[in-house]
């Protein structure tokens, strides 16, 4: 079988649904796990600690952790913007799923945001896993040509002399956002600022605000 | 729309595992039949033309109509054409039966009216004042125009440069015929696009294709 | 207003695409869908089954390859035929009544050894109804659609077809409502055929441009 002959796709055209595979995905995820493990190709307790390590340690919090320093810290936001990967270095959250990363940030006259349109490249190591809407074809297919009309429905609309940037994540760099720290936030400590940064607002598609926050 | 239906020179869609010519059968199920019988001779609620019909399977979505065969796509359009143009109810589609006591029609087509039909049906050709802007021969490039709704420009040969093959005279416009917007018709061309200008220096350097192309579509090059 | 504007209003519908979450309300087995389709469309009185038998019919014993085989063959033994064929394909067609629904503007195209015609409708799957009959559903999928524009000459390995590399294909994309019939090359050694043996050469493939004509 070539690579093109998917199993689900071998026998092709309408009507012949033939599939070697379970069609409920739970069944065919279990098929997988158990022929790699039967093979020797997979440790059934590396997949639970890359689980642990998502659930626990890995997430949005380490995003939001940089923002915050940056907006407290000028030299240290220059360095963030000029080479992201020296200063983010020190935070230990690079890895195998953030090795090359690029942080833009928004300002009054840019709003920058950030897509995969061909797969689902994400930083991974800085916001953990990629929401599902991040992953689907609306988003892929949409946020280059209306990016204006996706932010609508994420309820940010932007004045129409704001430049909107979308960065397609087509090579081994990732992108983070650094948004505007809001207004109202001046008085606060680096730990208050990072509870306002939501992981959106770090793709891009939504807005810091401190009432939101409060709110919550 | 930027579409599935726009197909032309995605990969990765399989080998075409054509039946052999003579084996096949004209339908692959009886349903195949009664499909196509019912859009030939059904009727659509007003403003539907071919090209809203068209329209219409272009909003289906994407996985069902990669999933789903010819006349199949015919079914789920004729649904949606009967919701869209408030013939049917949701609660009518679902159950598959008109609501108890609600009106019906006494117009539908005839089993004497197919013959007719067949000869007579889809004559799109249409008397222009204007001549037309460009000539056979003529280099033409395709405008870069991306609608969200219904057009017949595929994407493979937007923003190219080729030269026009025929000229068809005056024909319905769909970009405007499908939204209920008028017939607008407009100078037809065939444009032949060789295979380098669609897909770059590794291409057939003799090959060619052919699109039939609206004047709107089209500007000097 | 520049040309642009005058033309193309953006039309998008978004109520229209919306009707389609239909599709989850309505039977998951084709046949069940159609039926109910008709049951449907009969009780409103938009359809008479009589009328879905006659179209039927039509297709099934009226209307196939056999009428345009006879208008390749009477071109292959009458030159001014031909000629009047492929100067004014709609014109000739409309003087023997062979016009008809889905092929009342129409351009016939003829193979050399130089040139090689092939037609295909990318966007849907328009189709020289009145002189072929219907499609074959190959001609209705997606791979044929998709690829016949981009590797014309691997689609033809496929149907068994290899052309010289000099031969120039080309491939007539029906986007409007002409439709496009494919004249081929007369079979060497068929000179001494009458018009009848000569039509019963031609394959429906060979007038989409898929095959070719041979005496066997």
């Amino acid at each position: 079988m070539s690579l093109q002959e998917h199993p689900h796709h071998h026998a092709h055209g309408a009507g012949h649904g033939h599939s070697l595979v379970p069609s409920d995905p739970a069944l065919r995820t279990k098929a997988l796990e158990s022929l790699l493990t039967e093979k020797g190709l997979v440790d059934p307790a590396a997949i639970d600690a890359w689980i642990d390590a998502y659930e626990r340690r890995i997430g949005p919090r380490r995003g939001a952790a940089i923002v915050a320093r940056a907006w407290v810290d000028a030299d240290f936001k220059r360095r963030l913007l000029q080479d992201a990967n020296a200063a983010i270095a020190p935070f230990g959250f690079l890895g195998r799923e953030a090795q090359h990363v690029v942080v833009l940030e928004n300002t009054a006259a840019i709003h920058n945001m950030i897509v995969c349109t061909l797969c689902s490249c994400y930083p991974w190591g800085l916001l953990g896993l990629p929401p599902r809407w991040y992953k689907a074809a609306p988003y892929r297919a949409r946020a280059v040509i209306d990016p204006r009309g996706v932010l609508r429905e994420f309820g940010l609309e932007l004045d129409e002399a704001t430049e909107v940037r979308v960065w397609d994540s087509t090579a081994e760099i990732r992108y983070m956002v650094l948004p505007q720290r809001p207004e109202g936030s001046e008085h606060m400590t680096e730990e208050q600022l990072a509870e306002l940064v939501t992981r959106d607002s770090m793709i891009g598609v939504a807005q810091v605000q401190v009432a939101k926050a409060a709110a919550r | 729309m930027n579409g599935i239906h726009d197909l032309g020179g995605m990969h990765g869609m399989g080998p075409i595992a054509p039946e052999k010519e003579g084996e096949e059968p004209l339908w692959h199920a009886p349903w195949e039949a009664r499909m196509f019988g019912m859009r030939r001779g059904g009727t659509l609620p007003p403003g539907y033309n071919i090209d809203r019909w068209r329209h219409v399977r272009e909003l289906i979505p994407p996985d069902l109509y990669l999933q789903r065969s010819y006349y199949d796509h015919w079914c789920m359009s004729y649904f949606a054409a009967l919701l869209d143009g408030g013939w049917a109810t949701e609660e009518e589609i679902a159950s598959g039966h008109a609501a108890p006591g609600s009106a019906k029609r006494n117009d539908a087509m005839r089993p004497d009216q197919v013959g007719q039909a067949q000869k007579t049906g889809g004559r799109f050709a249409r008397a222009l004042d204007t001549p037309p802007l460009f000539a056979i021969g003529q280099r033409v490039r395709t405008r870069n125009i991306n609608p969200t709704g219904h057009t017949r420009l595929p994407r493979y040969v937007r923003g190219k440069v080729g030269i026009v093959q025929l000229h068809h005279g005056g024909h319905v416009f769909p970009d405007s015929n499908a939204h209920k917007a008028g017939e607008a018709p407009q100078h037809l061309y065939t444009v032949a696009f060789p295979f380098r200008e669609l897909w770059g220096p590794d291409a057939s350097a003799v090959d060619e294709a052919c699109a039939d192309l609206w004047e709107s579509y089209l500007e000097p090059a | 207003m520049s040309p642009h504007d005058h033309h193309h209003h953006d039309h998008g519908e978004p109520g229209l695409g919306e009707h389609h979450h239909i599709h989850s309300k309505l039977p998951s087995d084709p046949a069940l869908r159609v039926k109910a389709l008709e049951s449907l469309l009969t009780e409103k009185g938009l359809v008479d089954p009589a009328t879905i038998d006659a179209w039927v019919e039509t297709y099934e014993s009226k209307i196939g390859p056999r009428i345009g085989a006879r208008v390749v063959a009477r071109a292959w033994v009458d030159s001014e035929f031909k000629r009047r064929l492929l100067a004014d394909a709609t014109k000739t067609l409309d003087e023997i009544d062979l016009l008809g629904n889905q092929g009342q503007h129409m351009v016939a195209v003829e193979n050399t050894p130089q040139l090689h015609n092939m037609v295909v409708c990318t966007l849907c799957s328009c189709y020289p109804l009145p002189l072929l009959g219907l499609p074959p559903s190959w001609y209705k999928s997606a791979p044929y659609r998709s690829r016949v524009v981009i590797d014309p000459r691997g689609v033809l390995k496929e149907f068994g077809v290899e052309l010289p590399a000099e031969t120039k294909i080309r491939v007539w994309d029906s986007t409007a409502e002409v439709r496009y019939l494919v004249v081929p090359q007369r079979p060497n050694g068929s000179d001494g055929m009458s018009e009848e043996q000569l039509a019963a050469l031609v394959t429906r493939d060979s007038m989409i441009g898929t095959g070719l004509v041979s005496l066997t």
